[in-house]
């Protein structure tokens, strides 16, 4: 049975991490650049969502509704103050300043919020339901992260491939200049990218405190880290990679560290990324681009 | 023949700069210690900032020269400061001599963090672009963990090495001592480095990366760089070049982190982190790629910076953070660009335009 409870956790983890993979492989697809500032969004919509409930007593979903609407706030803000008239700019460029994006929220963060840990409160609850007559305990919070996953992760294929937006957005990624074009608002498409992305963001932030509940400022730095990882591992700019990726991903990280070592776990994680990318460089479901001379 | 002339008398120009730089400041600073006029909180910076300006030279190699975007120098460094130090600690008794000690655990501190960097290399090479960069980032996080969990005595018998065991699992004899612990890595290390060693090592540092990039190896590294199937097409081996700039960036980094562990009592392996490699990584970027006066001088104000804002040390880290946000935005603003060209007529203009192909 131990087998099987590491194995829901690492689900559980991993369904966090393609959430956010899925914000960094967005945005990656479109703007194609690494947005290092993705995993201290996460740490804001959490940080939003603890104040709503314990401050001003709001119900935890509205806690996360407000989690929501503050990070997609924030994500528009930031893509259009600094990295909208970068867009010309060399890469090198843009991830510097998403890293001084990074910087600035997380000491905006120690300054507003303090660096005490606050013990984010499970907007779940902490029931867990008993199976195979009480051997298998299963948080609410577990079952809940999963669905959220797959959720979104329906609604996003169907939204990238059904919507006029999502078309945009395949476009976009493809070829900027020839989607211009063809008459499509590039910089708009790029802005409801962020949004969504950022707005991915503070839902994973919420189901990864309501897991693990110690918030700090720096909350959101290693799951970022993990998840951009998970996005590179499945493929970065595919939405069924990210989500492959950041599931993989998870399930090795619980199963290093209860079999081999706990300390061990993150070298073990990443050692099985560069193996991957040495055998499939561009992701287990990424696209073969190939080069012209 | 004119044209010849010209250009090899830009070229030396080009290179007494940085050079000059570097004797000027450790001139200066050496000056203002004979007067009594520097503060102990500087002093204890000089060695730190001489590491870091190593550390933005070496990485300024990779990324401007080599033109790969790598994400965990700080991992070389690691692997430099923690074999440097026990190389030093080990050699307590039978190498006397400060100076000659630490020249030898620089040494090995150097070979290992190369071994590292071919190890590292050999795969990492073979991808592009910013999947090279996550496996770059993915190799320091290794490196950091296992540092975190390597444990080394020496005693009588020699070197004792236990990865995840603990300190006791060493079996050192009751003379022995342990030197790295763990995640508490590193204390009572000998603290050998001077100003002086670090300035001579960025003199050292300077000289190898200015002679590569004048030599048919540093040609190669940068025609590779500028169009890789243009390279190999006139039979560049780029694997090789570009493994020989990247081992070579390594390890000095290995050297660089040997000289900042000895300035200090105690390191541990956290200390080199991702956060770390950006820092750098921010040095090398704002000082421009391939530009290595622009490395020394970003390096070293930056180090300093934090420091001398330390009275507004709550705000401090917002400051340099928006101040990062504005310095890219104005680098790459059109309006701003041309300001610049206008100001320094054209000359600085090409020149930037130059760097910016690069």
């Amino acid at each position: 049975m131990s087998f099987l409870t590491y194995l829901i956790r690492g689900i559980s983890l991993g369904s966090v991490y393609a959430i956010i993979a899925l914000g960094y492989t967005m945005v990656y697809g479109i703007a194609k650049m690494l947005n290092f500032a993705h995993g201290d969004i996460i740490m804001v919509g959490a940080y939003v969502c603890f104040y709503a409930v314990s401050s001003f007593h709001l119900p935890p979903l509205v806690g996360v509704f407000a989690a929501i609407v503050a990070c997609t706030a924030l994500g528009i803000v930031i893509e259009r103050l600094a990295y909208r008239p970068l867009r010309q700019a060399p890469s090198l460029a843009v991830l510097i300043t998403a890293i001084g994006v990074s910087y600035f929220l997380q000491n905006a963060a120690q300054l507003l919020w303090s660096s005490n840990t606050k013990m984010f409160p499970s907007v779940t609850g902490n029931a867990s339901i008993k199976l195979f007559g009480g051997q298998l305990t299963v948080p609410v919070v577990t079952i809940v992260t999963v669905i959220s996953c797959m959720v979104i992760m329906v609604v996003l294929t169907w939204f990238t491939d059904k919507t006029k937006m999502g078309m945009a957005m395949r476009a976009c990624s493809e070829d900027k200049d020839a989607a211009r074009l063809m008459g499509i608002n590039v910089d708009r498409t790029i802005a409801v990218t962020f949004a969504i992305g950022s707005a991915l963001a503070a839902v994973a932030g919420v189901l990864l405190c309501s897991a693990y509940p110690t918030l700090v400022p720096t909350t959101g730095s290693m799951p970022g880290i993990k998840a951009f990882t998970a996005a590179v591992f499945g493929g970065i700019g595919s939405i069924p990679g990210a989500l492959l990726g950041g599931i993989l991903l998870g399930v090795i990280e619980i199963f290093s560290g209860a079999y081999v070592s706990t300390q061990l776990s993150n070298a073990i994680v990443f050692a099985v990324l560069i193996i991957v990318l040495l055998v499939k460089p561009d992701g287990l479901l990424g696209r073969r681009v190939t080069e012209k001379v | 023949m004119t044209v010849k002339t010209k250009r090899l008398t830009r070229i030396k120009k080009k290179n007494l700069v940085p050079y000059a730089v570097v004797i000027a400041a450790y001139a200066a600073v050496e000056a203002l210690g004979a007067l009594g006029k520097t503060s102990s909180s500087l002093r204890g910076l000089l060695v730190p900032v001489c590491a870091y300006v190593v550390m933005a030279l070496s990485l300024n190699l990779t990324v401007g020269i080599l033109g790969e975007l790598s994400l965990g120098h700080a991992g070389f460094m690691s692997v430099g400061a923690f074999t440097g130090v026990v190389a030093a600690v080990a050699l307590e008794k039978a190498v006397p001599s400060a100076g000659i000690r630490l020249l030898l655990s620089m040494g090995v501190g150097t070979a290992c963090a190369a071994l590292a960097g071919l190890v590292v290399g050999i795969p990492v090479l073979r991808l592009n672009g910013d999947y090279l960069a996550i496996v770059t980032l993915a190799f320091g996080e290794i490196i950091k963990s296992i540092i975190n969990n390597l444990y080394v005595g020496v005693d009588g018998g020699g070197l004792h090495v236990n990865l995840l065991g603990g300190a006791d699992a060493l079996n050192l004899s009751a003379d022995g001592t342990t030197i790295i612990n763990g995640p508490m890595g590193i204390s009572d290390i000998p603290e050998l480095s001077t100003f002086t060693a670090g300035f001579i090592l960025i003199l050292v540092t300077l000289f190898i990366i200015l002679n590569l990039v004048d030599s048919r190896g540093g040609r190669a590294i940068m025609a590779q760089r500028d169009n890789r199937i243009a390279a190999e097409s006139v039979g560049i081996n780029v694997t090789k070049y570009k493994l020989m700039g990247f081992v070579l960036s390594a390890a000095i980094a290995g050297a660089a982190g040997t000289l900042f562990a000895m300035n200090f009592t105690t390191v541990v392996a956290n200390k080199f982190d991702f956060n770390t490699s950006i820092l750098i990584l921010v040095f090398v970027v704002l000082g421009g790629l391939g530009n290595m006066t622009g490395s020394i001088v970003a390096a070293a104000a930056l180090t300093v910076l934090p420091e001398v804002l330390r009275k507004f040390s709550t705000y401090r880290m917002l400051v340099y953070a928006v101040v990062l946000i504005l310095v890219m935005l104005a680098e790459n603003n059109p309006r701003f660009k041309l300001f610049f060209a206008r100001l320094f007529h054209g000359k600085a203009a090409e020149g930037k335009e130059a760097a910016e192909n690069g």
